[in-house]
């Protein structure tokens, strides 16, 4: 039997296909078991959950694969999010805006504080991952400030009805996923800015050298990342129908994981958002699965970070491969 | 090895059975002393925790002083010149009771002093019994300094001669496999208008350049490494920060600030360090002889796919690039070739002023005659011309005009016609101001 490889099944075209073909695999084989090992996997409302679930972490995930292509880090989407999404939480329920003003100006909060880390990184050379680590700590303070620690809770129709399920479907969750996963898709394979993450990440002097404006790009990243940390603030608060302080703790090592297990490199320069969606799907599923088959939260992380382990050291042994 | 067969895997077990690599890109640690790096890894110690430095630094000096090498052990290796640093490595070469020492292109850094300074020492060692294997380029060292030599051409033993039986022109030969007629092409070309000339140019590291290039011209920037050749065209590219001067094209002053500036000028720079910032060596062929022209390749924010294609295609065509596809990754492609695309990207941005930095270090002569070919013909089209090399000959062979610097400023400007090497060599290292100094 001929080896099954990306050539034979007509991926050849795709600049990173074998490395995008061995998570799919991956993901594929995980899917048939879980669907022989269980009888609810496959059903239609169990994998609605599973894209509901991976829905915040895949949009952080998003913003994330733009910072890591650039060989940087953002450990303060967790933070910005929590921030952000109260923002819009008191604004629309203490303050009494509309709903969708509430939402700009929370992602325009998010925004600003993804623009807050470009400045520092850029400005000052901070390393990326010391200025992030101020950040996560900034924006999570400011989170328990504004509301003195407690909660907000109970929205306004029009404001849960985001995350609400059409005809039992998450249509709205979904689609905003889509929208981003396509709009970064695009921007990264088809414009001459998603091009310069690339060349950035790969060699920075020759990136600057051949009138790569570095800086400005970099900067723009991380407000990027921003950016979708304030989505993923609208999509988590509307969801959970409160906002708390500690909402999102944690997450950014999730998204980091998405970004690193869909094979973009931690050096920059290499990968693919395709990778990023197969990454975030990957983790969905296993959580997904672990749960269906009552296996207790302890062994699910352990088992979460193992698979991080794997993924990075494919990433090395391809690399050491290739030199 | 000593007619045993020898199992090699790794080079820790090479090390074990006594042969040591110099490489062209050292492996010194520069923040540890010149005794720390000979014994790196190999620490005498007094017991098990206790490391002894007395014993290390006298060991390493007793090394030094049997090489005839006057070098404080105790000094920082990043203080120390490229030289000294070539030295530390032989020493630990040494330590290591080196039977075999190979040599890695050790002279591409050197100045001709120095040079010698290394053959003395190679035949120092050569004299001891050790066997020295020594990788170059520059064919005239391998006549001086070898006894022997194996021709290799597209990984593939060619042939093995007596140095003493061979010429350097028989060398080539075989190393291109085909007959060279003239290691410079001539072309004929009309030299034009002057169309890019700089004033006093003034940064931290050179003063007072001034220097002006014709359509169709060729100067030559000579000079020894740290002269300032590099400098000045980092200043003009704007990637050192210019204190005072000018730099003006077609009759137009430029404020040119980074690299785009001068990119959107139609100044191309074709830098010295291939891997470090020519090529992005994680993308593809075809994304690196874009990279320079993003700007036109696109429509709006979107790329051009498909005449980046074409252009790509095109470009592997006209200079001859050896690579499957221009899909193929840039770091599987030989050094020759990788200097094609970085041609390439700067033919395709369509400058108008070109500077090449050392554009045929560490290449094969096939793919030098390439390049001197890409370079004659851009002359030819009408650019400016703007090379920077180490290597006189080149510089006598394909400039049509010479400009050296020594320390940071100009010494000196000859036509083509009255340039010769010891001409060039006193301007480089400045002799008539050194007279002149102690005069005073």
């Amino acid at each position: 039997m001929k080896k099954i490889s990306p050539e034979r099944l007509g991926l050849k075209k795709f600049n990173n296909a074998s490395n995008i073909f061995g998570i799919l695999m991956a993901l594929i084989i995980m899917s048939v078991i879980l669907s022989i090992a269980t009888s609810s996997f496959l059903k239609p409302a169990n994998l609605l959950n599973v894209l509901q679930q991976i829905s915040i972490n895949f949009t952080l995930a998003i913003g994330m694969s733009f910072i890591i292509l650039l060989g940087g880090i953002d450990l303060s989407v967790g933070s910005n999010v929590a921030f952000s999404g109260l923002i819009m939480a008191i604004l629309m329920k203490n303050m009494l805006f509309p709903v969708w003003l509430s939402i700009l100006i929370g992602v325009l909060v998010a925004v600003f504080i993804g623009f807050l880390n470009g400045f520092f990184i850029t400005f000052f050379n901070l390393p990326p991952f010391i200025a992030t680590l101020g950040m996560m700590s900034i924006a999570r303070g400011a989170a328990y400030t504004i509301t003195g620690g407690q909660p907000v809770y109970t929205f306004p129709d029009g404001f849960t009805a985001i995350t609400g399920r059409v005809f039992g479907i998450p249509l709205y969750t979904i689609l905003i996923m889509l929208v981003l996963f396509i709009l970064a898709f695009y921007v990264l394979k088809y414009t001459r800015y998603g091009r310069s993450f690339y060349a950035i990440g790969g060699n920075r002097s020759c990136a600057n050298l051949s009138g790569i404006s570095v800086k400005k790009i970099e900067a723009s990243a991380y407000m990027i990342s921003g950016f979708c940390c304030g989505i993923a603030a609208m999509v988590l608060t509307s969801r959970l129908d409160s906002a708390v302080p500690t909402n999102a703790e944690g997450s950014e090592l999730d998204a980091i994981a998405a970004v690193v297990i869909g094979g973009i490199s931690m050096s920059g320069g290499e990968g693919s958002v395709s990778g990023t969606l197969i990454g975030a799907l990957i983790i969905g599923v296993i959580a997904n699965g672990m749960n269906l088959l009552y296996v207790p939260q302890g062994a699910q992380r352990m088992v979460k970070g193992l698979i991080i382990l794997l993924a990075v050291i494919i990433d090395v042994l391809r690399r050491r491969k290739e030199n | 090895m000593f007619g045993l067969p020898v199992v090699i895997q790794n080079p820790k077990q090479a090390e074990t059975l006594g042969i040591s690599i110099i490489y062209q890109e050292l492996n010194l640690i520069p923040h540890l002393t010149v005794a720390e790096n000979i014994f790196l890894g190999r620490h005498k110690m007094h017991n098990k925790v206790h490391i002894d430095w007395k014993a290390i630094n006298q060991a390493a000096e007793k090394i030094l002083r049997d090489l005839e090498v006057d070098l404080d052990v105790q000094s920082k290796v990043g203080s120390l010149g490229i030289a000294q640093q070539q030295m530390v490595e032989v020493a630990k070469a040494l330590s290591l009771n080196a039977k075999i020492i190979i040599m890695d292109e050790p002279t591409a850094p050197l100045t001709d002093k120095e040079t010698n300074n290394l053959f003395a020492m190679v035949r120092r060692l050569k004299k001891s019994g050790v066997t020295i294997i020594y990788i170059s380029h520059r064919l005239e060292e391998i006549k001086t300094l070898c006894d022997r030599a194996t021709i290799m051409r597209d990984g593939k033993t060619i042939t093995q001669v007596e140095v003493a039986d061979i010429t350097v022109d028989q060398i080539i030969k075989h190393m291109v496999g085909r007959e060279l007629k003239d290691k410079f092409p001539k072309v004929d070309k009309t030299i034009g208008e002057e169309i890019f000339s700089v004033q006093s140019l003034t940064s931290a590291k050179i003063s007072d350049v001034s220097f002006h290039v014709k359509a169709g011209e060729i100067l030559g920037f000579g000079g020894l490494v740290g002269a300032g050749r590099t400098e000045t065209a980092r200043t003009i590219f704007g990637l050192d920060e210019k204190v005072s001067g000018t730099i003006m094209l077609h009759g137009k002053e430029l404020t040119i600030k980074k690299p785009k500036d001068a990119i959107s000028h139609g100044i191309g720079f074709v830098t010295e360090d291939r891997k470090g910032e020519g090529l992005v060596l994680s993308m593809n062929v075809r994304e690196n002889i874009s990279l320079a022209s993003l700007k036109t390749l696109s429509q709006g924010i979107r790329l051009l796919l498909k005449d980046e294609h074409a252009l790509a295609n095109d470009y592997v065509d006209k200079l001859n690039i050896r690579t499957p596809s221009i899909e193929q990754l840039m770091r599987n492609l030989s050094g020759g070739n990788q200097q094609k695309v970085v041609l390439a990207k700067w033919l395709v941005s369509e400058s108008t002023v070109l500077i090449f930095d050392e554009p045929t270090r560490g290449i094969d002569v096939g793919a030098k005659i390439e390049v001197y070919n890409i370079i004659n013909s851009l002359a030819q089209a009408g650019c400016a011309i703007i090379v920077i090399s180490s290597e006189i000959p080149e510089l006598l062979g394909i400039c049509d005009r010479i400009l050296v610097m020594a320390r940071g400023r100009k010494t000196g400007e000859l036509t083509i016609e009255e340039a010769t090497q010891e001409k060039i060599m006193t301007l480089a290292t400045d002799m008539g101001k050194h007279v002149k100094e102690r005069s005073l």
